[in-house]
C-alpha cells in the first residue's frame, strides 16, 4: 500500500499548491464562464443583416417594393445608396459593405418576363426573353457571406405584384431533428466543452513535471523511491476533479443561458468526459516530459490546441475536410469526443453508439499515461 | 557493509568531450564524515550524482551500501539522504507540509511519519516555523529544513552537496554540531564544499580538481605530509617581495593574505627561510610556520595545467 500512500502524497501536494495558486484557481472557473458567455454569443453561422448597398437606377415604386421585400429576408440590410456602380464597387473594396444590390433601369420590363413573378409559365433556361430583374455583387473572399447572399438568388417574386404566394410543395420535405430552430449555440455548447476541456487539461499538466524541474525539485524527488507511474497518477487526479468542475460550469450555464438542452444521462456524460479528461491530461504529461521549460510547454500546447479547434468539428464540419485533413484530426482527442459528446448531450446517444470514439480516446489516455511514465526517468542523464 | 560504505574504481562521467570526473576511486569507510573538497566545476555535484545513482557513470564502477551502481539504483535510493546544493524541497509549501510530503513520499506510517516530523522538527530547531512558507524562510532556516527532510527516513548514508555555501558563519558551525550528532549515531556523511576550515572537521577528505582526485587522506595527515614547506613573510614591501619570489624553481606558489606573504617552497630546498630573505626588501620578517589545508590544496592541484596539456 506504499504506492497508493506516494500517490496520495502527491495528490496532497498538488492540491496545496493549487490552493495557494489563486490565479489558476480562479482561471478554472473564469475560463469556461468567460469562454462559454463570449462564443454562446458570438458565433452565429446564420448570417443576418449582412450591409449591402442599394443602387437603383430604376427609382420606381416597383424598385422600391423590391428592396423592401429583399429587406424583408433579414439577410441584408441597405447600408449606403447610390446611383453610381463603381462608387458601389468603391464600397465593397473598403469593406464598408459586402454586397451590393443594381436594380437596372429596365425592372419593370424584366419582372413581369421572370419567372419569379409567376405571370408566365415558368419558360426554360434558355429562354432569352427571360432575365433576371436585377443584379447582385458580392466580396465572395468570404464563402460564408456569400452562401448567404446566393440564398437570395431564386427568391419569388410574385409578392411584387400583389399577388399570392406561390404555395408550391416542396421538391424536398426537410425535418431538423435536435435542433429545430436551427440555433448555432446548441452546437457550440457541447463542442466548447471539448475546447476548453482540450486547453486547460493540457496546459495544466503539460507544465506540471517541467515546473518540478525548472525549480529544482525534481533532482529531490528522483531521490526518493517513488515509481514514475505514481508521480504521474497522484497529478492527473486533481486536474480530472478540475476538469468536471468545468464541464459542469459550462453544460450548466448552456442551459440556463442559452438553454441548450441535455438529452442524454448524466452517467454517460460522466463516462465520456471522464474519458476526455484522462486522454488530455496523459498528453500533457507526456509534453511535460518531452519540453524543457514551461514556455515550451505552452508551445507545444498551442501545438495541438490549435487542430483541436480548427479540425475536431467545433468549428467546422469533419465531413467538408479533405481526406487527409481528416486523417490527422483523427488522431486528435477532441475529434472524437466533439462527436461523442454532442451525440450525448444533444442526441440521447448511448455509448454503445459511440463506443468506437471511446475506445480511442481510453487508449489514448493509457497510452499517454505509459509514455509519460517511461519517459520520466529517475536519473539526470 | 561494516567497512566500507563507498567503493569506487576507475569511476567515470564524460559530458561530451568534457571529463566532468575523470577515473575517480573510492573508499569511504562507515560512520565517517567524509569530504569532498575543490573549487566549483571540479566535479564534485557529479561525484554526488554518479554516487546517489542520479547520473550513470561512462566507465569505471561504484558499489554503494552495498547497491551495484547504476544497476541497483533504485534500492539505494531508499537507503539515502541527498541534500542538494540548490534547496529543492517545495517553496510554496509549508515546513510541515514538505515534511509530511517526504514521509509520505517514503512510504511511512502515520505513527513513524508523526514521530519522525516531531524528532526532526525538535531537532533542527523547526518547531516555530512549522507554519512557515518554506520559499519564505532565511538560507539557514531552509538549509535545516532541507537537512530535516533529507533524514527524516532515518538513512544510513547522507549526501550533502555544498549543504553550507548559502548560510552565515554561525549557522555554519551550528549546522556541523548537528553533523556530529548525526555522525555519532553512526550515519555516514559526504559532504562536498569548497571552504577550507569546512574541510578540515571532516575526518577523510579528497581533493578534487578538474575531475580528477589530486589527494585523499585525513586532513591532519594530509598536512603533516606536504611535500612542501611553509614560509611566512611579514613587513616590508610585500608586493615586491611576491613579484621577486614568483617564477623561481622550487618556489610553489606565493600568496598574500592580509599583511603577510604565504610562500611553499619545495620541500627539496634545504634552507627554505634563506631563500625566502633573499626576495624580500629590507624590514621583513621570515620564518617557518605549519602548513595548514589550503597549502595541501594548492600543492595537490599545482600540476593541473601541465597535465591537461600532457592529456
Amino acid at each position: 500500500m506504499t504506492a497508493l500512500r506516494r500517490i496520495l502524497a502527491v495528490l496532497r501536494k498538488e492540491i496545496w499548491q493549487l490552493r495557494r495558486d489563486r490565479l489558476t484557481f480562479g482561471m478554472v472557473v473564469m475560463i469556461p464562464l468567460i469562454q462559454l458567455l463570449l462564443f454562446g454569443f458570438a458565433i452565429n453561422t446564420n448570417l443576418r443583416h449582412i450591409p449591402a448597398v442599394l443602387v437603383d437606377h430604376s427609382q420606381s415604386g416597383l424598385s422600391r417594393a423590391l428592396v423592401q421585400m429583399v429587406e424583408a429576408t433579414q439577410v441584408v440590410t441597405f447600408t449606403e445608396r447610390t446611383v453610381d456602380v463603381d462608387e458601389a464597387e468603391r464600397l465593397i473594396a473598403g469593406a464598408k459593405v459586402r454586397a451590393a444590390f443594381i436594380i437596372p433601369e429596365d425592372l419593370y420590363q424584366r419582372a413581369v418576363t421572370s419567372p419569379a413573378t409567376g405571370f408566365a409559365t415558368p419558360p426554360s433556361t434558355d429562354d432569352v426573353t427571360a432575365r433576371p430583374v436585377a443584379q447582385w455583387i458580392v466580396d465572395g473572399s468570404d464563402t460564408v457571406v456569400a452562401g448567404a447572399i446566393r440564398s437570395l438568388r431564386a427568391m419569388p417574386l410574385a409578392e411584387l405584384f400583389r399577388k399570392p404566394a406561390n404555395r408550391s410543395v416542396p421538391t424536398f420535405e426537410v425535418a431538423f431533428y435536435y435542433n429545430p430552430e436551427q440555433r448555432t449555440v446548441v452546437n457550440i455548447v457541447p463542442g466548447l466543452v471539448g475546447i476548453i476541456l482540450t486547453m486547460t487539461m493540457i496546459m495544466f499538466t503539460s507544465a506540471a513535471i517541467v515546473r518540478e524541474t525548472e525549480r529544482g525539485n525534481t533532482e529531490m524527488l528522483i531521490t526518493t523511491p517513488i515509481r514514475p507511474i505514481e508521480l504521474m497518477v497522484g497529478k492527473i487526479i486533481p486536474y480530472m476533479v478540475i476538469g468536471f468542475i468545468q464541464v459542469g460550469i459550462i453544460l450548466g450555464l448552456g442551459k440556463l443561458v442559452f438553454n441548450v438542452p441535455m438529452q442524454g444521462t448524466l452517467a454517460d456524460l460522466f463516462v465520456v468526459t471522464l474519458l476526455f479528461i484522462l486522454a488530455s491530461l496523459s498528453l500533457g504529461l507526456v509534453i511535460s516530459t518531452v519540453a524543457k521549460s514551461q514556455l515550451q510547454a505552452m508551445q507545444m500546447t498551442v501545438f495541438f490546441l490549435l487542430p483541436s479547434i480548427l479540425l475536431s468539428g467545433f468549428m467546422f464540419p469533419y465531413e467538408g475536410m479533405p481526406v487527409a485533413a481528416q486523417r490527422i484530426a483523427d488522431v486528435l482527442p477532441a475529434t472524437h469526443f466533439m462527436v461523442a459528446i454532442r451525440g450525448v448531450v444533444l442526441r440521447d446517444a448511448g455509448l454503445a453508439e459511440l463506443s468506437g470514439h471511446l475506445w480511442f480516446l481510453a487508449g489514448f489516455a493509457i497510452l499517454g499515461l505509459i509514455v509519460a511514465a517511461l519517459r520520466f526517468r529517475k536519473r539526470l542523464d | 557493509m561494516s567497512g566500507l560504505a563507498v567503493e569506487a574504481s576507475g569511476l567515470t562521467r564524460a559530458f561530451g568531450e568534457k571529463r566532468a570526473v575523470d577515473a575517480l576511486d573510492l573508499a569511504v569507510p562507515a560512520g565517517t564524515i567524509f569530504g569532498f573538497l575543490g573549487p566549483n566545476g571540479c566535479g564534485k555535484t557529479t561525484t554526488m550524482r554518479l554516487l546517489t545513482g542520479l547520473l550513470r557513470p561512462s566507465a569505471g564502477a561504484a558499489r554503494v551500501l552495498g547497491h551495484a551502481l547504476p544497476a541497483e539504483a533504485e534500492a539505494l535510493k531508499r537507503e539515502i539522504g541527498y541534500m542538494t546544493q540548490t534547496f529543492s524541497l517545495y517553496r510554496d509549501l509549508t515546513v510541515a507540509e514538505n515534511l509530511r510530503f517526504t514521509a509520505d513520499i517514503h512510504g511511512m506510517n502515520a505513527a513513524r511519519r508523526r514521530r519522525r516530523i516531531d524528532d526532526v522538527l525538535a531537532r533542527f530547531d523547526l518547531e516555530d516555523l512549522t507554519r512557515q512558507m518554506a520559499g519564505s524562510m532565511s538560507g539557514g532556516q531552509r538549509q535545516r529544513l532541507a537537512l530535516a527532510a533529507a533524514v527524516l527516513h532515518e538513512p544510513g548514508l547522507l549526501f550533502l552537496d555544498e549543504p553550507t555555501s548559502a548560510v552565515d558563519p554561525e549557522t555554519r558551525r551550528d549546522f556541523w554540531e548537528t553533523l556530529f550528532d548525526l555522525s555519532a549515531a553512526g550515519v555516514t556523511i559526504i559532504v562536498s564544499t569548497h571552504f577550507m576550515d569546512e574541510a578540515e572537521r571532516c575526518q577523510q577528505i579528497a581533493i578534487l580538481d578538474q575531475g580528477r582526485k589530486r589527494a585523499d587522506g585525513a586532513p591532519d595527515a594530509l598536512m603533516a605530509g606536504l611535500p612542501a614547506q611553509v614560509v611566512q613573510v611579514e613587513g616590508g614591501d610585500l608586493r615586491a617581495a611576491k613579484r621577486a619570489m614568483q617564477g623561481r624553481p622550487s618556489v610553489i606558489s606565493v600568496a598574500q593574505i592580509g599583511t603577510r606573504l604565504r610562500v611553499l617552497v619545495d620541500r627539496s630546498e634545504n634552507d627554505p627561510v634563506a631563500l625566502v630573505r633573499e626576495a624580500v626588501t629590507a624590514g621583513a620578517e621570515a620564518h617557518v610556520v605549519r602548513p595548514n589545508l589550503e597549502d595541501v590544496f594548492v600543492v595537490a592541484t599545482r600540476h593541473a595545467p601541465g597535465e591537461d596539456a600532457a592529456a
